[in-house]
């Protein structure tokens, strides 16, 4: 986490965190004051029998915010939060991301979205989101890959704004082919690449010699196939 | 000592009519030659002159006099006697000239020695002869060497067109050249050398643009050879040894580099024509005459590749032709084994070319490498090259084979056949099937000679290494095991009673890994037969605990007795075929449906018994309806009126086609050994770029195929989602071994 400026009365940095019987951490005095409107917050919108916030409470909370769940600036969100599980968000995480964020309402979020994007928008960052957003499909123990149906949704999601045309024809490829059935994280990162480094629509400086993934080798050749003929 | 001192005048006056008796000597004058007494006298005075002391010391003097003397002989005779001349007699003038300066000379240093030898010690002045032939090159030399050099180029010129020319003289202008340089070889490489090979130049320029138009390719050859060789003798005859390889190159350009490729792609003579009329001799001298000319010889050598190529393709489409063409149904195979013959022909041809036309040279070796290449890796009506040879092999080895050789020829064809296989890419396919085709050979007793599958087992092993044979010799071993094995079986038998299988029984137990892979079936057996697996089984174990045993009926034969009408005939069946049989023992008349259903066969399997048995050349069964394809609303009876003139027949089925499951056996296998190659070279280097994988995984295989580079890249993604690859963060073509 990068230093931060310290808030009016800030806590000490090394707080205590005592587990009370019901499973929820509570912290010590100094540092609940901070922390109240963020944990009021928070309440508002847990499962208090898990002890989180589940996907109906996100939808709430993404209703009260005023931004559809499937916006992508939710999925920035959680890449603030650092959230390890998509449609959860732990009270830690909640914490840490809303204080990071510097927010501890509902409007004080709405006002820091547009700072979020920017933030992740910022080369030093970006990589990390954009493979964050595919980690965060993985919803099973053991899972390395996604399946070719939600990628696109991500492409649609994470990319669409920036490179609206590769982004389609892409999606339209994956949706014809039949070599693969689910993407990996490698691929997924070339996704990416593929976007920022190949010319388009022409595609003159892609180099199938190269070690671009097989998928975009034939994406390539279809593509190329598709424009001729014309 | 009181010697008489000879004063400066009386001096130079000796030193004068000595010399002057010389001149007059090699002008021919009549002049009487020096006696011992005129000679000692001249001697003795330059000496004594030499040793007086000053005020008496002339020596400079007597050495002046000398210079001038020669100088003065020179300007006054030698030099204009030879202006005076023009041509050839101007040479011979210079010739004679020379020889006569050169003979003066070492006669006035004998004659005055000591003042050479005097002069030399304390004054360091060039000796007398050095002053002699200095003054040679200096007044003579120097103002006669166009004329001269001119005149030598023109009679050699002379000489190239056929006219007869005096050598000798050549040679001494020649040598003059040389000595002139007085120990350099400056003065004939520039002042005649350099020239000569110009004029050399533009006289085969001129001429090779002559021929090149009007002469055939042979014939442009045979002239170029004998101005090669004509050249070389000039050499020898009179030119210095020096220029031997400036003036062969000289010529060799203009004859043969300038026009090389007019002369090589000659409509009806060039070398692609000497190759198709197989102009052994032609060839030899077209090698002979390119062979120190690199870029020409590689040029040929494209042509040479080019035409192999040709005809190897030629043939293939031959074959591909014929077994296209309806006529040729059952000859199809036929087809395919005169294109392994005529291969092995043209191989064996060109092999022969690159020996003998060109002497084994690399570049010719690597043509014919790549052509056949090229040729062996054609598919002919959808069988790969790899099948071609396997289907020889079989054809060759097996008891029926349509190749009826002796046993040397065999050999020979063997060998040939293990030579064609380095040209075919495929190794792994050719090991595949030819696995598959050597299990039927051994399983069905197809096999001629137990010899001749070890002895090409023998070749192949030496050439491709023993991990490419190893299954292959394990299963001719098993046949070998199962014999004795099948020994122990009957003893067995013998000392159990209570093991009785009903039929004689022999069994042949494979070692699954060196076997192609079978599928196992769920044949209902008949209940005879089940009585023989248990018997085997119950023997089995005693033996070994440890193994499992699956039975591939699908590999069994059966001798059953047909009780006909007419008489009893023995029928030599393939197991299932057997079981159908065997049915009828129980039922007169059988639906397909009921046949299927006792049998547990599928539609595919069973329709091929069923055709063999009712509607192939023998029909042991009957068909209701008497169609010549099977249905499944067929119905079956046992055919008693059938009859044979033999007491043994042999009932064929026809295998199913392996083609499918070989390609895609060999398909896994390639993915797995691409994905070993991967690792293997990661494990090693740790970090390596795309392109250098690649290219390390493909030269690993080559041995056994040429992997797909898409295959290729394949594995490493499959491998990075295994976590055993990870690609570089800061270089995307870049990878990274996860120990």
């Amino acid at each position: 986490m990068p230093p931060r400026a310290p808030k009016r009365k800030s806590a000490p940095p090394n707080s205590l965190s005592v587990t009370s019987s019901d499973g929820s951490s509570v912290s010590s005095k100094a540092k609940t004051k901070g922390f109240v409107r963020i944990d009021r917050m928070f309440d508002s919108y847990a499962n208090s029998s898990l002890g989180m916030i589940d996907p109906d409470g996100i939808e709430a909370f993404c209703s009260d915010l005023g931004v559809d769940c499937t916006d992508v600036r939710i999925l920035m969100l959680a890449w603030k939060l650092k959230a390890q599980r998509q449609g959860y968000f732990t009270q830690d995480e909640w914490r840490t991301g809303l204080k990071e964020l510097r927010v501890d309402s509902i409007s004080k979020l709405k006002k820091a979205l547009p700072e979020l994007e920017k933030e992740v928008g910022k080369p030093s960052n970006y990589d990390n989101f954009y493979s964050y957003a595919f980690r965060y499909c993985l919803t099973e123990e053991m899972q390395k890959s996604v399946d070719i149906e939600s990628i696109c949704e991500l492409l649609n999601l994470v990319l669409g704004a920036q490179f609206r045309p590769q982004v389609d024809l892409l999606i339209e490829y994956l949706k014809v082919q039949s070599d693969y059935k689910v993407i990996n994280l490698d691929q997924w990162i070339n996704f990416l690449r593929f976007c920022q480094e190949i010319n388009f629509p022409d595609l003159e400086n892609y180099d199938a010699t190269q070690a671009w993934p097989l998928i975009l080798d034939n994406f390539v050749d279809w593509m190329r196939e598709k424009h001729s003929s014309f | 000592m009181n010697r008489k001192i000879i004063g400066l005048e009386e001096g130079l006056g000796y030193m004068q009519d000595g010399i002057t008796k010389i001149e007059r000597i090699l002008e021919g004058r009549p002049e009487p030659p020096f006696n011992s007494e005129e000679y000692m006298k001249l001697y003795t005075t330059i000496y004594n002159m030499c040793l007086q002391t000053p005020p008496d010391d002339h020596t400079q003097q007597l050495y002046d006099k000398y210079r001038q003397a020669i100088q003065g002989y020179i300007t006054s005779t030698v030099l204009p006697s030879i202006r005076a001349k023009h041509d050839e007699f101007m040479l011979k003038e210079l010739v004679k000239r020379w020889a006569n300066h050169k003979v003066m000379l070492r006669w006035l240093s004998h004659l005055f020695y000591y003042l050479d030898r005097h002069l030399i010690a304390c004054r360091s002045l060039p000796s007398l002869k050095e002053v002699g032939l200095l003054y040679f090159r200096d007044l003579v030399y120097r103002d006669v060497h166009v004329k001269v050099r001119d005149a030598v180029i023109t009679l050699i010129d002379k000489e190239r067109e056929g006219e007869q020319v005096d050598r000798a003289l050549l040679k001494n202008v020649l040598d003059f050249f040389v000595e002139i340089g007085m120990g350099q070889m400056n003065r004939y490489e520039e002042d005649f050398e350099a020239h000569m090979l110009q004029d050399t130049g533009a006289y085969y320029s001129r001429k090779a643009s002559n021929w090149i138009l009007e002469d055939s390719c042979p014939d442009y050859m045979l002239k170029s050879e004998e101005c090669l060789k004509k050249e070389r003798d000039r050499v020898g005859h009179y030119l210095h040894s020096s220029s031997e390889t400036k003036l062969s190159e000289r010529a060799q350009h203009e004859l043969l580099v300038t026009h090389v490729n007019q002369l090589l792609d000659k409509e009806h003579s060039g070398c692609r024509v000497l190759l198709r009329d197989d102009k052994v001799e032609d060839l030899s001298r077209m090698y002979r005459l390119y062979s120190k000319i690199p870029l020409g010889l590689k040029l040929v050598a494209d042509i040479f590749k080019q035409h192999i190529t040709a005809e190897g393709i030629a043939l293939v489409q031959q074959a591909e032709d014929a077994a296209s063409s309806k006529a040729s149904n059952a000859a199809a195979g036929v087809q395919e084994q005169v294109l392994i013959r005529k291969i092995i022909e043209l191989h064996d041809k060109y092999v022969e070319y690159v020996t003998d036309c060109f002497e084994n040279h690399a570049l010719f070796h690597k043509a014919l490498e790549e052509a056949f290449e090229v040729v062996c890796n054609e598919t002919v009506a959808g069988s790969s090259s790899a099948e071609l040879l396997t289907t020889f092999c079989d054809n060759v080895l097996k008891k029926s084979g349509s190749e009826k050789l002796s046993d040397e020829a065999i050999e020979e064809t063997l060998e040939k056949v293990v030579k064609l296989l380095a040209y075919i890419s495929d190794k792994d396919l050719f090991a595949e099937f030819y696995r598959k085709r050597l299990a039927r050979r051994l399983l069905f007793d197809r096999s001629a000679n137990d010899d001749r599958e070890r002895s090409i087992l023998t070749k192949l092993k030496q050439q491709r290494g023993g991990q490419f044979t190893s299954k292959m010799e394990g299963m001719v071993t098993d046949l070998t095991l199962a014999r004795e094995n099948q020994a122990n079986f009957e003893d067995y038998l013998r000392s159990n009673s209570a093991a009785r299988p009903g039929i004689d029984l022999t069994v042949t137990v494979l070692t699954t890994g060196f076997w192609p892979s079978y599928k196992s079936s769920d044949l209902n057996l008949p209940a005879e037969m089940v009585k023989c697996v248990e018997v085997f089984k119950g023997f089995y174990e005693t033996k070994t605990k440890h193994r499992k045993l699956t039975w591939i009926y699908s590999l069994g034969t059966c001798h059953i007795s047909g009780k006909f009408e007419q008489k009893t005939i023995e029928l030599i069946v393939s197991t299932y075929q057997a079981a159908v049989l065997l049915l009828f023992n129980a039922s007169d008349r059988l639906s397909y449906s009921e046949i299927m259903a006792q049998l547990n066969l599928t539609h595919d399997d069973l329709v091929r018994l069923l055709h063999s048995l009712s509607c192939a050349k023998y029909q042991i069964l009957s068909k209701e309806p008497n169609t010549k394809t099977i249905s499944q609303s067929d119905y079956f009876k046992f055919n008693s009126k059938f009859t044979d003139k033999l007491r043994r027949i042999k009932i064929p089925l026809p295998p199913v086609d392996e083609r499918k499951q070989v390609v895609d056996d060999v398909g896994k296998q390639r993915r797995y050994a691409i994905d070993a190659a991967i690792v293997r070279v990661m494990k090693s280097r740790k970090v390596l770029g795309y392109q250098q994988l690649v290219s390390e995984c493909v030269e690993q295989l080559s041995r056994m195929f040429k992997p797909d580079i898409k295959a290729i890249k394949k594995q490493i993604e499959d491998l990075i989602t295994r976590e055993y690859l990870e690609r570089d963060k800061e270089n995307a073509n870049m990878f990274k071994y996860l120990a």
